[in-house]
């Protein structure tokens, strides 16, 4: 039973960790369908991070922080697109300029904000999320099997964690399903045959950085205002990168950008159940290796040893107008 | 707004009318961050001046961050002709770091000029060493070089703290550093120099490093335009098919490009290392390698434009911390946040007025050349 109630715990925490993740993977299948590329994951859920927590800190309501997030991310989202759709200016260029801004303006007004430290104040319980406990998941909690999957697995995660996984269906429908999605992939592939159709190759890369920026803003929001009480300085840590890694290894698809995810969830999961255990035959691991097992997987998946992955055809190319 | 001729277009106009402009608005969109953090940008630039040029130590201050962003502003710079983006230079730094310590404290039997020597020596091999696998796999598997560098940042961090705690740490002390280096072997600093003049200084970091910086800039300069090779990685950068058909291969430009841009990373380590620490200290690139992004950026890729952006970027930060001395409101962030703005408008938003600035200056000449 031991056992079993750690591989319990270890799903469990894979779930919730995976969840920044999965929003992040799916905001960039947006961007990155629509042919630009976007870097600035990583830029964007620190932003919504920090406003999310600066939000609901002085609004009181989480929900009013989530939509102050929103509308932070939307608004880089759409920087990025006038630098790099409208002004055809370099699109990598553009997300590192944005990350390392977030990066120092975060914790700039953080510090200039609530003090030299970087933190802002804790959230109390009105001002933050708290964990969602499914229907009868204390009366199935005894029942075997069930009750261990329902209670201990499924149930007591926060609101992001359900819509995460909620998500990937509604994004593969809208992508693989609908003409908007068509239209998204087709802008992607071959802008100009698009621009023929007689459909605006500018506006379609537009709400795709749009959605983008909405589903983003869910990531930070849950970093700062449900498994954390408050922002701290590049709490981020990497997040939008593995994400962006692990959309790639997807291959730009949700179903699959969704295992990656997963994947990347449960080693960080099992990387801090491993800290400080002895293993047979190796000892212990030092905790600095250990922590870097995500980075070195990332670095592995994406030197792609289950095949390459193909981007977007128009990918990373601003699209010029015949003149 | 028709394009201009580009052959029409003075070169001071693209290269140094039309970066002064996007500075200055990235300088005002700081200049609102500061109003934003509660505090009064005028006085914010009367502090970066004084702070950078004002006294003796100072000024020595900015041109020792001067030294480390012409290091790293060039090692971003080569890899860019190729199209790469290296923005591992952080961790190529760090590592690179390694490679001047363990070289300097294994060969310390050796005359001091012939480690130093070796220890730059070391610094490159280990920064390219680093900068290599990336480049490989960039290379042969396609893995986007942004996310393997940055990535290798991440390693290199938990590498050299694993390092600095459980291997090489000296034990005597509490802190993540190693055992200092002996006393030989650092590099004649400012304060050494300047006491030859009778000039009294009580501390610099500025050191002789600074001569590598722009021996490092010659070379680079020599490299990219001047010799087969660097003709070879532009055409790459370039437009790789062409490339391809002239029978140059990218695969092998990719590579040597990546190494060269580690490598010239790594030498920040040289300065920090041998000039200032004369140990390593856990975190000590500080952010360099990420500066470097902004100042090549603004330097056009080019070593003329980048010593004056690495000088720039010196300014900011030595002002800067002037002014989070005075500033309570202020902390180093802000000077990230700046950088941030400066890659915008000097890089991605490059184009947001030159064609305005070309064809006003194109269409002036022209009135003058017909009258």
């Amino acid at each position: 039973m031991e056992f079993l109630s750690d591989i319990a715990s270890l799903i469990n925490s894979t779930l919730r960790i995976s969840t920044p993740l999965v929003f992040a993977a799916m905001a960039g299948i947006f961007a990155e369908r629509s042919g630009v590329i976007d870097f600035s994951l990583e830029g964007k859920m620190l932003m919504a991070a920090f406003v999310a927590a600066v939000g609901s800190y002085f609004l009181g309501n989480p929900w009013l922080g989530l939509l102050l997030a929103i509308i932070a991310c939307v608004s880089l989202s759409m920087l990025h697109g006038f630098a790099s759709v409208t002004y055809k200016g370099d699109q990598v260029v553009s997300c590192v300029a944005i990350n390392i801004l977030i990066i120092g303006l975060t914790t700039a007004l953080a510090a200039a904000w609530f003090g030299q430290a970087g933190l802002t104040p804790t959230l109390n319980s009105d001002q933050r999320f708290l964990e969602v406990n499914l229907p009868f998941a204390e009366s199935l909690r005894d029942v075997p099997i069930i009750g261990t999957i329902y209670s201990d697995i499924l149930s007591g995660h926060y609101i992001f964690v359900y819509l995460a996984y909620l998500s990937v269906p509604l994004v593969f429908w809208v992508v693989f399903k609908t003409s908007f999605g068509l239209r998204l992939r087709a802008v992607g592939e071959n802008p100009s045959a698009v621009d023929t159709a007689g459909i605006n190759v500018f506006a379609m890369r537009y709400k795709a950085l749009a959605i983008n920026g909405v589903l983003i803003a869910f990531a930070g929001a849950h970093l700062s205002t449900a498994v954390n009480a408050n922002f701290f300085r590049e709490m981020s840590a990497g997040r939008g990168y593995l994400a962006l890694a692990a959309m790639i290894f997807g291959k730009w698809h949700p179903k699959t950008a969704l295992v990656a995810c997963l994947l990347f969830g449960f080693t960080d999961a099992l990387q801090i159940r491993l800290q400080g255990v002895e293993l047979p035959a190796i000892g212990e691991i030092p905790v600095q290796l250990i922590q870097a097992i995500p980075y070195v997987l990332t670095v592995v998946l994406l030197a792609g040893f289950v095949g390459k992955a193909i981007a977007p055809n128009a990918i990373g190319q601003p699209y010029i107008k015949e003149r | 707004m028709a394009p201009v001729d580009k052959s029409k277009v003075p070169w001071w106009v693209s290269n140094l009318i039309v970066p002064l402009v996007n500075l200055t608005l990235a300088l005002l969109v700081s200049g609102l961050f500061i109003f934003i953090a509660g505090e009064n940008p005028y006085e914010a630039v009367r502090l970066i001046i004084y702070g950078s040029f004002g006294y003796i130590e100072g000024f020595a201050y900015t041109l020792y961050y001067t030294t480390n962003f012409v290091f790293t502003g060039l090692a971003f710079a080569v890899a860019f002709h190729c199209r790469l983006f290296n923005i591992g230079g952080e961790g190529q730094a760090y590592i690179g770091g390694l490679g001047v310590f363990l070289v300097a404290i294994n060969f310390s039997f050796l005359p001091v000029p012939i480690v130093w020597l070796l220890s730059i020596a070391g610094a490159v091999v280990f920064g390219a060493a680093w900068a290599f696998i990336p480049a490989y796999l960039q290379a042969t598997r396609g893995s986007h070089v942004v996310i393997t560098t940055i990535m290798f940042n991440f390693i290199a961090a938990s590498l050299m703290v694993f390092l600095l705690v459980d291997v090489i740490r000296d034990t005597s002390q509490m802190g993540p550093h190693t055992v200092a280096l002996p006393k030989e072997q650092w590099f004649p600093s400012f304060k050494d120099f300047a006491s030859l003049f009778g000039i009294k200084i009580r501390y610099s970091p500025l050191n002789i490093s600074f001569l590598l910086a722009i021996a490092a800039s010659v070379f680079v300069w020599f490299l990219v335009w001047k010799t087969r090779w660097g003709y070879e990685m532009r055409a790459v950068g370039h437009n790789t098919q062409a490339a391809i058909y002239a029978g140059i291969s990218p695969y092998k430009n990719i590579i040597i490009a990546m190494c060269i841009s580690g490598g010239l990373a790594g030498l920040l380590g040289v300065n920090e290392i041998l000039g200032v620490h004369h140990k390593i200290v856990a975190g000590f690139p500080a952010g360099y390698g990420f500066t470097g992004i902004a100042v090549a950026l603004m330097g056009r890729n080019h070593p003329i434009g980048i010593f004056p952006a690495a000088f720039l970027f010196g300014i900011l930060y030595q002002g800067g911390s002037e002014v989070t001395f005075d500033m309570p409101n202020i902390t180093r962030y802000m000077f990230v946040a700046v950088q941030g703005v400066i890659i915008l408008f000097s890089g991605a938003l490059e184009n947001l007025f030159r064609p305005q600035i070309e064809s006003f200056f194109v269409n002036r000449l022209n009135i003058k050349a017909s009258a």
